[in-house]
This record gives structure tokens, C-alpha cells and sequence, in this order.
């Protein structure tokens, strides 16, 4: 269970959001610039809200009331972001061990557990393939295997469809429905498409001019 | 239009082009064998790798943050940094030995714990940093701002922490900036002339780099060594040149 009660003044207006994502996917739809992307931020903690809480499974990642802010890279939540920010002076099997890197897990192990995740998103005939010759969709798989090769705690995405043709989306929505559905922790799928609540119909917020409120 | 152009380029071509048939095979061979010659060469590759390392090690910080950071007065400490760009070499010179010489305000503070600057080949990695560190910090504080935060944020929710992000990612993401910035900050460093002969003396052995020494040998009636030791200074000249080029054709998307 991922539990926020969050306050940050953005430029034109507050940021309010108060919720519990259980296990499972939820989807996040507002307009763009209504906050979507602001709450994952501060859930992930790349920004720090001016004051408010973050749990995740019963552990404090941000407590402003008892000075808690536990940074980034020690939260163990991954984020899937729209244009997949994936790093282009590594190849797509660089990109998918980053996080075991970052974990110091043993080279042996590292590359068996790189080699499932590319089998696993039908991309290992391109573990050595620059990043930036794939195609949308195959970008869309190198980001999400680097970012559930790690097995987070949390996962983030935002409008990961978004950055994609519509021919590719529409196919690429089915095959990642699939794979979150098998993801077994607080997913929270930010989206302004209502064709992306269509496929998870449980529970949702919206988000409007930085208020969140929770959907039935 | 073309007519000024090429004159232009004949301007800069030309003279240093005639340098080259100034240059007799037999000077050259006895201009090296000199040891002013040899001991300003060394003395100029020891004093510039000195002010590269100086500068590399407290302008890489500097940048980053400069690129990165927003705080009251980032403007100001900016202009700062590229002071030394505009500020004639001689003035700084000037300014050091007032500030760091025997009888300047860091004097007496450094003659107590018995250090003598000025004069001293210290002097020399002094001068040249100050003038020549602009170069690297402004080159680097763009190849920064050009890195991609949402890579560093990636790199951070992927476990990695700020330090590793940083070697990992943004340097080598701005790497062709950080190493043509070097390559001109060096090239500024081994020209510097002005700072150095007014804070470090030209003093063989200690203080008399390359371009110290063309002075002197000129002065001293010697002009086959002044220019021998000019053609030194042309060749890695062109070589910056040509490497500041290529580094900055293959900067990355």
C-alpha cells in the first residue's frame, strides 16, 4: 500500500492530494498541467513537498512533520517517464542493468537477470542495439524491463503511451495492460486518455488544477 | 565580400604561416639543444598540466552547480567567472602580486608560515589558472546545462546515487564539452604570457615558459631560438585547434 497526504504551492496553483494506492494499477487522468506528473515527483521524491507524508508499505519515504525525506535513489520506487529518459550512451542491455548496477548485485548475476528481462519483453536480439536506433514502441519495452528489472516497491508511469504513433499505441496499450496486470505492487498509471482507464477499471483519481480527487 | 574575407584570412594566415620559412634545420636541432629551450619546454608542460588539474578539480564543481543551481546572486558569480576572460593579462598579474607577493596583503600571513609565492613556479600555475579557467568553467557549465535532467532523475529512481549519477551520466553525456573546454583552457595556459611575467618573473628554470622565453631570446638578439620555440608553440596551437573542432562535431543529441 502506497499512502500520500501532500502540499506544494505550484506557480498558479496549490497542489492538494490525499490517497492510498493499493496493489494493482490505478489510474491517475486530469489534464496536462492539472499535477499528474507533480504527484509522481513528489511520491518519488525528485521534489519535496512543503509539507506532507509518503508511506510506502508502512516505511515513512517523505514525513515533513518529523523531517523525514528519504532521497530518490534509496526508495526503491521506479518511474517509466514519457519520453522513457532512457540513457543514450549505454545499449539496451546498459540501460536495463542500470539499476542492478546501482544495487551492486555480481556481474554473473546482473547479466542472467538482464537476459530474463529482455526475453521477457521480446527484446533480446536487441541487448546491443543503441538506444537511439529503436523504435517507439521498443523504447516504450527497454524503459519499462529497466524499470521492473529492479522489482521497486512502487511504479510510476507517466503517459507512457504518450510519446508513441497512434498505430503503436493501440497495440502497445494491450501489451503493457498485460504486463501490469502481473506487476503485483502500487502502480499508479498517469493518463489523459480515456481509452487508458477503459483497460484497468479499478480504482482511479483525477486531477484538476492540482487537487486530487478519488474516482468510484 | 570574398575579397575582404580572404584578406581577412591572409591577415592571420600569413605571418604565421612566414614563421615557418624563418626556420633553418640547423636551428632547430641547436635551438633544442639549448638548455633555456629545454628547461622552458618542460617548465611549460609541468606548469600548464599543473593548471589543468587545478582547474579541472575546482571548475568541474563550479560548473555544475552553476549549470544546475538557482540561487540569489548566480548572475553575479557568473560574471565573476568570466572576469579573468576580459581582464588584460597584466592587470592580473598585477593583482596577484598585490594580493599574494612578499609585501602584497597575503604576504606577511604567507612569509609566517614561510612560503614565497611570487617569483616562484608556483606563480607561474597561479597566473595561468587564473587566467586560463574561464575557458574550462564556461565550456563546462554548458555541456552540463545541455544534459538532460530527466536522465539524472532516471538515474536517481533507478537506485543510483548523486555521485555515481554524476560520473556515470552527466559527464560522459557532457563530455565533449568538458574536453573541449579543457583543451582551450590548456592552450590559453600555455600562451599566457602578461600574468606571468608580472607575478612569476622570467626567471630560468622557475618561471621562464615557452612564451617567456621567445620574449627573451628576441630581446637578447637570439631570434633563431625565439623562433623555433614559436613554431613549437604554433604546432600545439593547431593541434587544440583541430581537436576542439572534431570534439565539438561529434557532441551527442
Amino acid at each position: 500500500m502506497l499512502r500520500f497526504d501532500l502540499r506544494l504551492e505550484l506557480r498558479e496553483f496549490p497542489f492538494l492530494a490525499q490517497g492510498e494506492v493499493p496493489n494493482g494499477v490505478t489510474v491517475v487522468e486530469g489534464p496536462s498541467g492539472a499535477g499528474k506528473t507533480t504527484l509522481l515527483r513528489l511520491i518519488a521524491g525528485l521534489i519535496r513537498p512543503e509539507e506532507g507524508r509518503v508511506t510506502l508499505n508502512e516505511r515513512a519515504l517523505t514525513d515533513t512533520a518529523a523531517g523525514t525525506f528519504i532521497p530518490p535513489d534509496q526508495r526503491n520506487v521506479a518511474i517509466l517517464f514519457q519520453e522513457y529518459a532512457l540513457f543514450p550512451h549505454f545499449d539496451v542491455a546498459g540501460n536495463v542493468g542500470y539499476g542492478l548496477r546501482a544495487r551492486n548485485i555480481p556481474r554473473a548475476e546482473l547479466d542472467a537477470r538482464v537476459l530474463r528481462a529482455l526475453q521477457r519483453f521480446d527484446i533480446a536480439t536487441l541487448a546491443h542495439a543503441r538506444v537511439t536506433e529503436l523504435s517507439g514502441g521498443q523504447r516504450q519495452r527497454v524503459a519499462l524491463a529497466r524499470a521492473l528489472v529492479v522489482e521497486p516497491a512502487a511504479l510510476l508511469l507517466d503517459e507512457p503511451l504518450a510519446a508513441l504513433d497512434p498505430a503503436t499505441r493501440d497495440h502497445v496499450r494491450g501489451e503493457l495492460a498485460a504486463v501490469l496486470r502481473q506487476v503485483g505492487v502500487p502502480t499508479l498509471f498517469v493518463s489523459h486518455d480515456p481509452a487508458d482507464r477503459e483497460l484497468f477499471p479499478g480504482p482511479a483519481f483525477r486531477v484538476e488544477r492540482g487537487t486530487l480527487t478519488q474516482l468510484l | 565580400m570574398t575579397l575582404s574575407a580572404a584578406l581577412l584570412i591572409a591577415f592571420i594566415v600569413i605571418p604565421l604561416a612566414g614563421l615557418f620559412f624563418h626556420l633553418a634545420p640547423a636551428d632547430v636541432a641547436a635551438a633544442l639543444r639549448t638548455t633555456a629551450a629545454q628547461e622552458a619546454l618542460r617548465l611549460s608542460i609541468v606548469t600548464t598540466f599543473s593548471a589543468l588539474a587545478l582547474t579541472l578539480l575546482f571548475g568541474t564543481p563550479l560548473a555544475y552547480v552553476l549549470a544546475r543551481a538557482s540561487f540569489p546572486g548566480r548572475y553575479l558569480v557568473d560574471a565573476v567567472v568570466d572576469l579573468p576572460i576580459v581582464v588584460p593579462p597584466a592587470v592580473a598579474g598585477l593583482a596577484l602580486l598585490l594580493a599574494f607577493g612578499r609585501n602584497g596583503t597575503f604576504g606577511p600571513l604567507l612569509g609566517a608560515l614561510g612560503i614565497q609565492l611570487s617569483f616562484s613556479t608556483v606563480a607561474v600555475i597561479m597566473a595561468q589558472t587564473f587566467v586560463a579557467s574561464p575557458f574550462y568553467v564556461r565550456a563546462a557549465r554548458a555541456g552540463f546545462a545541455g544534459v538532460d535532467r530527466t536522465l539524472e532523475a532516471a538515474s536517481a529512481s533507478l537506485g543510483m546515487g548523486p555521485l555515481r549519477t554524476f560520473a556515470l551520466i552527466t559527464v560522459p553525456l557532457a563530455a565533449p564539452a568538458l574536453i573541449g573546454g579543457a583543451v582551450l583552457s590548456w592552450a590559453r595556459a600555455l600562451g599566457e604570457f602578461g600574468a606571468t611575467i608580472m607575478f612569476a618573473g622570467n626567471l630560468a628554470g622557475v618561471s621562464q615558459t615557452l612564451p617567456l622565453a621567445v620574449y627573451l631570446n628576441l630581446e637578447s638578439g637570439n631570434l633563431p631560438v625565439a623562433v623555433v620555440l614559436s613554431v613549437i608553440l604554433i604546432i600545439f596551437s593547431l593541434i587544440v585547434v583541430v581537436t576542439v573542432h572534431a570534439t565539438a562535431q561529434r557532441r551527442p543529441r
